[in-house]
């Protein structure tokens, strides 16, 4: 687990932060993240987020759902078994499209929501720490991560001035672990023990 | 930010003067409440019918299919029936939450998260009944294709039958994948303002530890927009594939190409019909007028009035077809389908479908709330004699007249139905008590352009002429 130390700009509205968001990038400070409680469209061009290739990743998942029907349905009636129904073909293209087409989108739909739980490293039983209990409500948040050659007064005080409602210093772990959220995290006292 | 605005012929689409905290509350309070008495009534009652369903279904697999009123003639009744009918419902769910994102209407936001619901229970219904109609039930796995000891042999891939197995079952992951992961940030909002200790525990657990971070949303947004773009052509197939059960046999009444389109007109058209019902039922115990407005209702009655006039359109091509083939035997099956010993059915078909959603093409009927429900539950009970025409009245009269026979159903068959009500509406209400039942992250997205305390704030732009307005927003 690597703790380390954040400072933490709330804002009320999304009009506010999208400046906001521009001072921090121009001002040198390590930007950390943006928490928001709902899909804010252009806030990752802003934060110079790259694109999400998500959606490469549902086209070859799709490509081997086609693949993998086609393949076996060939397989299990050209070789494995061949059947002779009235006289048909054994291969018999038109009429492997369907289960083609569905385990085509099944494929594409169960690999992108894995991914997407793998690439976010969210699934049931992980918790991460909330910087701010109304991040997921009707607070957006902005994190800078700070190290010893900042002063923590220093950065409060240029959030301040990028319009934010609330500043404050938090310690927090950055990524991801097993907890219960009805519990409390002893994590910090290590960290702060250490830093004081 | 917000030069992105919205025309004033369009209805708001959030009523009241929310800000995105309001929303919260408004959608999360439900949650966190106490479920009121109507919520016990029908939450024991739909218990009941599920209980009943069961003690059915435990008779049927006890005694077997002889308990049913099907017959050597008519070998498919009420269980197929059903079946075609709960899928049908299942697909406005789907058009509403992929087919209208993909086309951009807002409207979809108040009601996308009922009706995705509603389609992941109508499609458990329906899968129930083909896998009871298989008879010896504990064989169902057969129809899976695994390495078996009897050859191995596998099923038959050509058989729209078999096709149904994998587009029902894929249906029902996707349509699941896509309802859950709208759910993740909106079970977070609701941990994150958790009180008690197993309502932080559940939802937790159930948000899968989402915080709302920039990347999260921008891999989120690209997520929802590719399984809308799956679901879209999956949901047309289905019940295209429900209807070549049909189409690919050559029984007079169901050999015909008409069929797919025919049937997916028609299941989004039932579909429609059960989220009016529900919704109007949820908006009204649950107060949440502000969210699921008269526009919204409105705007479905046009998507019934529309899909109602093409299944109209349908059935008038089948007739005209019957008689335009010159084939003794479609003409037949369509004589007697109108004055045959079932004439009833096919009439209560043509009056609850096609008659009477015409009444939708007037304003103040479409927005009128008591008129609305009515037709909704008038429309799906057209949409089972539709189901019921196409099957029985296909079958009861075959090419040979010695072995025409009549159907009607036994107990069994009956609560059979009625125990997926009771399975529907069971998790309808476990939905409805601890889902947030309006999306609450994409309602807030919507807020500032839709709705209506924002877009008051737009009067003054709006009574601009079109000059001062450039004038005033150019780049000089």
């Amino acid at each position: 687990m690597s703790v380390k130390k954040f400072a933490v700009a709330t804002y009320l509205d999304e009009e506010v932060l999208f400046p906001a968001v521009k001072k921090v990038r121009h001002s040198g400070y390590k930007m950390h993240n943006v928490y928001t409680p709902f899909p804010v469209h252009g806030l990752d061009q802003e934060m110079g987020l790259k694109e999400t290739d998500l959606h490469v990743a549902g086209f070859v998942y799709g490509l081997t759902g086609t693949a993998t029907a086609l393949s076996f349905m060939s397989w299990v009636f050209l070789s494995d078994w061949p059947i002779n129904f009235g006289g048909k073909p054994y291969f018999a293209l038109p009429a492997f499209i369907p289960i083609t087409f569905e385990l085509t989108v099944l494929f594409a739909a169960v690999g992108m929501v894995l991914t997407f739980c793998y690439l976010n490293q969210i699934m049931p039983g992980v918790k991460k720490h909330i910087f701010h209990p109304r991040q997921t409500d009707d607070t957006f948040v902005l994190t800078i991560e700070m190290n010893d050659h900042v002063s923590e007064q220093e950065v409060l005080d240029f959030l301040k001035t990028t319009g934010a409602s609330e500043t404050y210093i938090d310690v927090a772990e950055e990524g991801w672990w097993y907890g219960r959220w009805d519990k409390e995290d002893d994590y910090k006292k290590g960290f702060v023990s250490a830093h004081s | 930010m917000h030069l992105k605005y919205e025309s004033f012929v369009r209805e708001p689409l959030v009523d009241g003067d929310k800000d995105y905290h309001q929303i919260t509350e408004d959608i999360v309070r439900p949650i966190e409440a106490k479920p009121g008495r109507m919520w016990y009534v029908g939450f024991f009652f739909s218990l009941a019918l599920l209980a009943f369903g069961i003690f059915s279904v435990t008779w049927f697999v006890y005694w077997g299919l002889g308990t049913w009123g099907l017959n050597r003639t008519v070998g498919w009744g009420w269980d197929i029936t059903n079946f075609v009918w709960w899928v049908g419902i299942g697909h406005a769910g789907t058009l509403i939450s992929a087919i209208l994102l993909l086309f951009r209407q807002g409207w979809r936001t108040g009601v996308n998260r009922a009706a995705e619901a509603m389609t992941i229970f109508a499609v458990m219904c329906a899968g129930q009944f083909p896998i009871f109609h298989m008879g010896r039930v504990w064989d169902g796995f057969f129809v899976l294709p695994y390495p078996n000891t009897r050859g191995p042999l596998w099923p038959n891939f050509n058989s729209a039958l078999l096709w149904d197995v994998f587009a029902i079952s894929t249906y029902f992951t996707v349509s699941l994948l896509f309802w859950y992961s709208g759910l993740i940030p909106d079970f977070a909002t609701i941990r994150d303002r958790a009180k008690t200790k197993f309502r932080k525990l559940s939802y937790g657990l159930a948000s899968f530890g989402w915080t709302g971070s920039a990347k999260n949303w921008q891999r989120h947004e690209a997520l929802s927009l590719v399984l809308a773009g799956l679901s879209t052509p999956l949901v047309l197939s289905v019940h295209t594939i429900v209807s070549f059960d049909f189409a690919t046999s050559v029984i007079p009444g169901w050999h015909t190409t008409i069929f797919p389109p025919y049937f997916v007109a028609g299941a989004i058209f039932s579909g429609f019909a059960m989220v009016q019902t529900l919704l109007i039922m949820c908006r009204s115990i649950m107060g949440l007028e502000e969210y699921i407005t008269i526009g919204h209702i409105e705007a479905m009655n046009k998507v019934i009035v529309l899909t109602g006039s093409i299944v109209g359109v349908a059935y008038l091509t089948e007739l005209f077809m019957a008689w335009y083939s010159q084939v003794v035997y479609e003409q037949d099956a369509f004589n007697w389908r109108i004055m045959g010993p079932y004439w009833w059915s096919y009439w209560a078909m043509m009056t609850c479908n096609v008659v009477s959603p015409q009444l939708f093409w007037f304003k103040k009927l479409r927005r009128n709330i008591v008129f609305t429900f009515i037709m909704s539950i008038v429309v799906n009970i057209g949409m089972w004699f539709e189901r019921f025409v196409i099957i029985v009245t296909s079958l009861y009269r075959d090419y040979l007249p010695s072995s025409w026979s009549y159907y009607s159903p036994d107990w069994p068959e009956v609560g059979f139905y009625l125990g997926t009500f009771g399975l529907f509406f069971t998790c309808f209400f476990l939905f409805a008590k601890y889902f947030p039942v309006i999306a609450i992250a994409e309602i807030k997205f919507v807020l500032k352009t839709s709705g209506a305390n924002y877009k008051k704030k737009m009067e003054k732009i709006e009574e601009q002429s079109t000059e001062q307005f450039v004038e005033e927003h150019a780049h000089h």
